[in-house]
């Protein structure tokens, strides 16, 4: 007789299996693409090996140009978030007022909200106020709406474990304001600012939504992607693929490694 | 070790509400505390301690009166800019720094030169006693330690008044009782005025110049010296808060010359009236237990009771016997064992007395209950 | 008021709180606010040419909202992204309970990290290149139809694509992430003890979890579904890549309404599926009665 434990056991296992074949093999579907001769992306036939199709996509210049502008984009959007986020986030801790529900979510609304209505309102907002039509900025502005949230949050966590009394006490050895936000309040908050200015680095990275309805005719990496796959679709899209997930296994091994010379450390 | 210099702090008529509480945490205070005094507030938990202290160092403005610093109105002054430090109830030591940067921090803020500021942290390190400490971090410092950490915090700055909110309240018993006397040559060394406020009167007994007794409900009872206090409460609250203390219920008889006699469920007593209670008036006569000894001859400016024993205690250098009168009006008394005095036995039935200038009659006030 | 200005002046300096108020301010007015007044605003006006903009015929109408009711492909649509929607938030929820629990729950050690590194590789690849990769899957000369064909199961391709569920499918596992660390959040905090002490009492699991996880995970659920919900009805990628004509969906319908310059019409459908989003949020608070502040964590 097996037991009931074992069922359970292997139920489990089986479940496990499952969900990650679910999980990576259409990643791993997707990279061995990148790899086939054929023209059109399949995994079979297989007509050969090549990486001819790094080749093409390094040489498209709409790809490069659409790489630049993601970086300039996410680079705007953490020097806007985190400092919105970082404001928000000590509004919301350190004072008390009525409001403070409702304001409260006012500003996680844009987090709850389809990007797309974003990316829409946004793009509206600086077409009429400012005539300023679609483009990078509008992109950043509409990226930074939510992410900024993101940011609050982040901030907030770790700024309401803050011991107040720290900052009491550098007052009253003279400290002005100024040097108590630098020397105490900072210092306290680097961890979590950094990880919102990485959160915040991402989300902007692969941000397709938002960024849509309100780049105009520029491009990001994922409007290029976008265009791409939906017009004509060649397997340098899986290069490209390829390459994301060749960075994110990378970052992951690597995270991993600086973990646990962490945890050997202490 | 000449550059603090005390300064006097009055407190006038001050009175704090907190937005939005029910009822004022401090109501009339008034206190002159004097240039290189060690003054602390004494009172039961919650009752405006810390609140009183901080209004003392600025971070919040009283609703009533007037702080005076060195006879300068400190109103609107923030607490960067009082000659005060504090020591918080948690230390509230920077976490993130080494203990040098911790103590100097203050000279850093006022833009001391780095050479300078390393000099005078290890100096008060010296005067706390914990030399050589400087490059550790704060979380690798005991209790004790943290302690001396955040008092040479607070002295760096060269303050003349240091507040201090019951600073010795997380650490264990033995090092308490070292850090009082620590803290009261520390106190002597620099001359600085030293504001403590505790909820322990043993504390407050052993270190303290003056001490003000404070009511869960945010007022001063009585100002004095530990003995004065201990030996001549003025209210009810504080004889029954400082020490220990019997107390029986009492109507007043008749009043003269500071004294009066006032009747009881057992017979009449006499005692001091401070309060100048008249005829009529409710009273609570307070004896201390270890003033009220087994009646060996009657003399005439005593007060005596006939009581039962119910029990007897022995606790080594002392001994406590509980008595009580027909079953009720239970008391206690105290004795100093010196090896040779015999003690009654229990159930029997003794007199006992106590001198009636030990005897306090004091109006049926709010008294503390522990 | 006054109170609150002296507090704030008091924890931040008057630098430090006009700079915060002018952040936040900014935050609030020119990138919230401000924007969403502006598509209502535009919601209610008629689409006109360039020249009567602002002209006589630039009133306030509700002729934008009606067209949901009037022209019955859009109707159609917007019915159908609601139950499609739905049906992915639900998937979901089923797909990641099990998962969630496992990493909240039993899961330890190198097993746990594994688990948790394999979670967040596929997020962080972009969301079009994940749904692309289903695309692969489920194209007629895709990887699933030549697989079919080889084991003589089919004998000509199936077209996957024509219905909603290949865009369903490509949902679920492009959003799997946003319905996982919620759950997982909200597990996390359960007492294993409660587990355990239910178990020896003799409970067997579904009841274990259903008297037991389910109430505790309460708010992880809500926050999981609303953000899958929010996604699938919101998404534009996956019906851009997976779908097929018959299989609109109706962000694509605002993103043709922007491509043909009708801004207004684009504006009122925004403020539609707002609209919708808002609903859906508000009956999971209700039916999972969690607030606001559990839900933004
Ligand atoms: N920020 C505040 N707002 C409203 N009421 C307060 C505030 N701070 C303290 N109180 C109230 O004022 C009273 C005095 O508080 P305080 O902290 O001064 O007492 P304490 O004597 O220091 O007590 P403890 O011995 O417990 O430290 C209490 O009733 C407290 O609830
Ligand atoms: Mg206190």
């Amino acid at each position: 007789m097996i037991s009931s434990r074992v069922v359970l056991k292997l139920a489990i296992g089986s479940y496990l299996v499952l969900f990650f074949v679910y999980l990576f093999l259409p990643l791993v579907f997707m990279s061995v693409v990148a790899f086939n001769t054929s023209t059109i992306p399949q995994v079979t036939p297989w007509e050969g090996f090549t990486f001819n199709w790094f080749r093409v996509l390094f040489a498209d210049s709409q790809m490069w140009d659409a790489l630049i502008n993601s970086f300039i984009v996410a680079f705007f959007v953490v020097i806007i978030s985190v400092p919105i986020g970082l404001a928000a986030s000590l509004l919301l801790t350190r004072l008390q007022f009525k409001a403070r529900n409702s304001f409260y979510a006012i500003l996680v609304s844009p987090l709850l909200m389809p990007g797309i209505i974003i990316g829409i309102s946004t793009f509206l907002f600086w077409d009429k106020a400012f005539h300023l039509s679609g483009g990078l900025w509008t992109a950043i502005m509409a990226q930074s709406t939510f992410i900024s949230g993101y940011c609050m949050l982040l901030i907030m966590a770790r700024a309401q474990r803050f011991n107040k009394t720290q900052e009491d006490a550098a007052f009253d050895l003279g400290a002005t304001h100024r040097q108590v936000f630098l020397k105490i309040t900072l210092p306290f908050l680097k961890p979590a600012l950094i990880t919102a200015a990485a959160l915040a680095f991402m989300q902007s990275f692969e941000n397709y939504n938002s960024t849509l309805f309100a780049i105009g005719f520029e491009q990001t990496l994922p409007i290029y992607i976008g265009s791409k796959l939906r017009s004509f679709i060649s397997p340098a899209m899986n290069a490209l693929a390829c390459i994301f997930i060749l960075i994110t296994i990378t970052g992951a091994v690597v995270y991993e490694v600086m973990r646990r010379r962490e945890a050997i450390k202490r | 070790m000449n550059q603090y210099i005390g300064q006097d702090i009055e407190i006038i008529d001050v009175g704090m509400h907190y937005e939005g509480s029910p009822k004022a945490a401090l109501n009339n205070i008034n206190v002159h505390i004097k240039a290189g005094e060690f003054f602390s507030f004494l009172g039961p938990s919650g009752c405006g301690k810390t609140t009183l202290l901080r209004l003392i160092a600025g971070f919040l403005d009283p609703t009533e009166g007037q702080i005076r610093i060195g006879e300068k109105d400190m109103c609107r002054i923030g607490p960067n800019k009082r000659p005060t430090a504090m020591i918080f109830q948690n230390l509230a030591l920077f976490t993130l720094m080494t203990v040098s940067e911790n103590i100097a921090f203050g000279l850093e803020m006022r833009g001391v030169s780095l050479d300078k500021r390393r000099k005078k942290a290890e100096e008060l390190l010296e005067l706390v006693n914990l030399p050589g400490v400087g490059n550790k971090k704060v979380s690798d410092l005991s209790g004790g330690q943290m302690q001396r950490v955040a008092i040479a915090r607070g002295l760096a700055v060269e303050p003349s008044v240091l507040l201090l909110d019951e600073p010795l309240s997380a650490l264990d018993l033995k090092l308490r009782q070292h850090m009082r006397t620590e803290l009261r040559q520390i106190q002597k060394r620099t001359g600085v005025t030293f504001i403590y406020i505790t909820h322990d009167q043993g504390e407050a007994l052993t270190m303290s110049d003056r001490i003000g007794v404070m009511s869960a409900d945010g007022r001063i009872e009585q100002i004095a010296t530990a003995d004065n206090l201990y030996n001549k409460p003025n209210t009810a609250f504080v004889a029954d808060f400082v020490g220990a203390n019997n107390s029986f219920m009492a109507t007043v008889k008749t009043a003269n010359n500071g004294h009066a006699v006032v009747e009881t469920s057992f017979g009449f007593l006499t005692g001091i009236n401070p309060q100048q209670l008249s005829s009529g008036q409710q009273a609570i006569a307070f004896v201390r237990p270890e003033v009220i000894s087994v009646l060996e001859e009657s003399k005439s400016e005593e007060n005596t009771i006939k009581c039962r024993v119910k029990n007897i205690s022995f606790e080594g250098a002392f001994v406590t016997i509980f008595l009580d009168v027909d079953g009720k009006e239970a008391f206690i008394m105290r004795r100093h064992n010196d090896g040779t005095s015999l003690f009654p036995e229990i159930d029997s039935e003794i007199d006992v007395c106590f001198g009636t200038h030990n005897t306090r009659l004091l109006a049926d006030g709010a008294c503390f209950h522990a | 008021m006054r109170k609150l200005r002296q507090d704030a002046i008091r924890q931040f300096g008057t630098f430090g709180i006009l700079l915060i108020l002018g952040t936040v301010g900014f935050w609030v007015i020119c990138m919230i606010l401000l924007p969403q007044l502006i598509m209502i605003d535009y919601s209610f006006r008629p689409f006109l040419p360039l020249r009567e903009i602002g002209g006589p015929e630039d009133n306030y109408t509700l002729k934008n909202y009606m067209v949901l009711f009037t022209n019955e492909f859009h109707r159609i649509i917007f019915i159908k992204t609601i139950w499609a929607s739905v049906i992915v938030t639900v998937t979901a929820l089923f797909v990641c309970y099990p998962i969630s629990f496992y990493l909240a729950k039993v899961a330890k050690g190198a097993r746990f990290s594994l688990i948790l590194v394999g979670l967040i590789i596929p997020y962080w690849i972009n969301e079009l290149l994940r749904i692309f990769a289903w695309q692969l899957i489920l194209s007629d000369a895709g990887v699933l139809n030549q697989f079919l064909l080889t084991i003589n199961i089919i004998a000509d391709p199936i077209n996957f694509r024509a219905g909603n569920g290949a865009v369903i499918m490509g949902m679920v596992y492009a959003y799997i992430l946003f319905m996982v660390f919620p759950l997982y959040n909200a597990m996390e905090s359960l007492d294993r003890n409660q587990i355990d002490a239910a178990h020896d009492l003799g409970a067997s699991w579904p009841r274990i979890h259903w008297h037991i996880v389910i109430p505790h995970a309460k708010p992880g659920i809500a926050v999981g579904c609303i953000m899958t919900f929010m996604l699938a009805a919101g998404s534009i990628a996956a019906p851009q890549l997976l779908g097929s004509p018959s299989s609109f969906w109706f962000t694509q319908i605002i993103y043709t309404n922007f491509e043909t310059a009708n801004w207004n019409q684009g504006a009122a459908y925004s403020m539609v599926l707002a609209g919708l989003c808002l609903i859906f949020i508000f009956s999971m608070m209700k039916i999972f009665k969690v607030n606001l502040r559990a839900i933004a964590k």
